[in-house]
């Protein structure tokens, strides 16, 4: 997960030129090709259709950059859960949160839909070899319940015997670890 | 799904402690797995391939069933939406007028219909027409066994794994 925050960075300045440079094209081209009509400037057209083509191509990396991020944006809700840390929403803009929290919906409302009380398909990622595991707690998270009502504290370094599948999403976020003998 | 409900349900009723309960335990969890996964790898495909398989409920005939589950077309529709909201958002209405859509269909790549998958025949077949592969090759017709198992091109016996005469594997 966290190879995900180092490849995200803000946009901005990046998005910024390159829509400057499309203004820039298209208004040459919007007065090349007046031109080209009115005083039957012929020769003007292989730039017209140049610049059109640098246009085309700038809006198809745009749309792949963007849509790139999206796409890392989506694996932050399979591999880490539906409430991100502030360090990633930091680098996130607010277009990126909206669609976060819209694709957080859809999902749930897709999972809800499953069977009689619905299934959360964001655990069970893999399929399971045993029952319980040992788990190493890598950071202090308080205290936490487990199906028989017992209550275990989380502290940093205990160790535990907790069953598999309570545990998956603690060892997803890096709070605990999978200890194998 | 039915099914892990009355398991777990059963599973309230057994005594802790009780072997049978790991048993249980076990068997939900592996169901859970399977079906859970199962289920992934549909929405992951209906996400990489959105604008096609929209398209394709688009021009569905009457007659024909959907390949959707209504909730999985009503997410297909939701990706489709929140994903052109945002990069119109964020880019596309800052651009030249000319340049302020993007054709889905074009921009996201299709479904590879030649690629090979593993089947096998449940209803024998007669004469499926192989297309060459290059040009020195010919077409050719074989006849698939019942209960016998190939690796083919997708394309070629797609309309076989419609109508059940075989199971993808």
């Amino acid at each position: 997960m966290f190879c995900v925050t180092v490849w995200f960075c803000s946009q901005e300045d990046g998005l910024r030129q390159i829509l400057q440079e499309m203004e820039s094209l298209y208004e040459q081209n919007q007065s090349d090709v007046n031109e080209a009509k009115s005083d039957g400037r012929a020769e003007l057209i292989p730039s017209i259709k140049l610049r059109h083509c640098c246009l085309l191509r700038n809006q198809r990396c745009v749309a792949a950059y963007l849509y790139d991020r999206l796409l890392r944006i989506r694996a932050l809700r399979w591999e880490y859960g539906s409430v991100l840390p502030a360090n990633v929403r930091f680098h996130m803009c607010a277009e990126e949160l909206q669609w976060f929290s819209q694709y957080k919906k859809s999902l749930a409302s897709f999972m809800r839909s499953l069977g009689a009380d619905g299934l959360d398909i964001t655990q069970d990622m893999k399929p399971p070899k045993s029952l319980y595991i040992e788990v190493r707690c890598l950071k202090d998270h308080g205290e936490f319940e487990i199906d028989d009502g017992t209550v275990i504290l989380l502290k940093k370094n205990s160790q535990h015997f907790l069953p598999r599948w309570k545990c998956e999403q603690l060892i997803r976020q890096g709070v605990l670890e999978h200890v194998m003998s | 799904m039915e099914q892990l409900t009355h398991m777990e349900a059963n599973l309230q009723r057994v005594k802790k402690g009780d072997a049978k309960a790991s048993m249980h335990r076990m068997e939900i969890d592996r169901i859970r797995f399977v079906l859970s996964s199962y289920l992934r790898s549909r929405l992951q495909k209906i996400e990489r391939f959105f604008p096609h398989i929209l398209e394709r409920e688009k021009s569905r005939g009457e007659g024909d069933p959907s390949l959707l589950s209504p909730e999985e077309f009503a997410f297909a529709k939701e990706y489709h939406a929140n994903t052109e909201t945002y990069l119109k958002a964020v880019a596309l209405k800052r651009m030249p007028p000319n340049l302020q859509t993007v054709d889905m269909l074009k921009a996201v790549p299709e479904p590879c219909l030649d690629s090979f998958v593993f089947l096998r025949v449940k209803e024998r077949q007669e004469n499926i027409l192989i297309e060459p592969e290059t040009d020195d090759q010919r077409e050719y017709v074989v006849d698939m066994e019942e209960g016998s198992q190939h690796l083919m091109r997708y394309r070629t016996i797609a309309p076989l794994v419609s109508s059940g005469a075989v199971q993808l594997i």
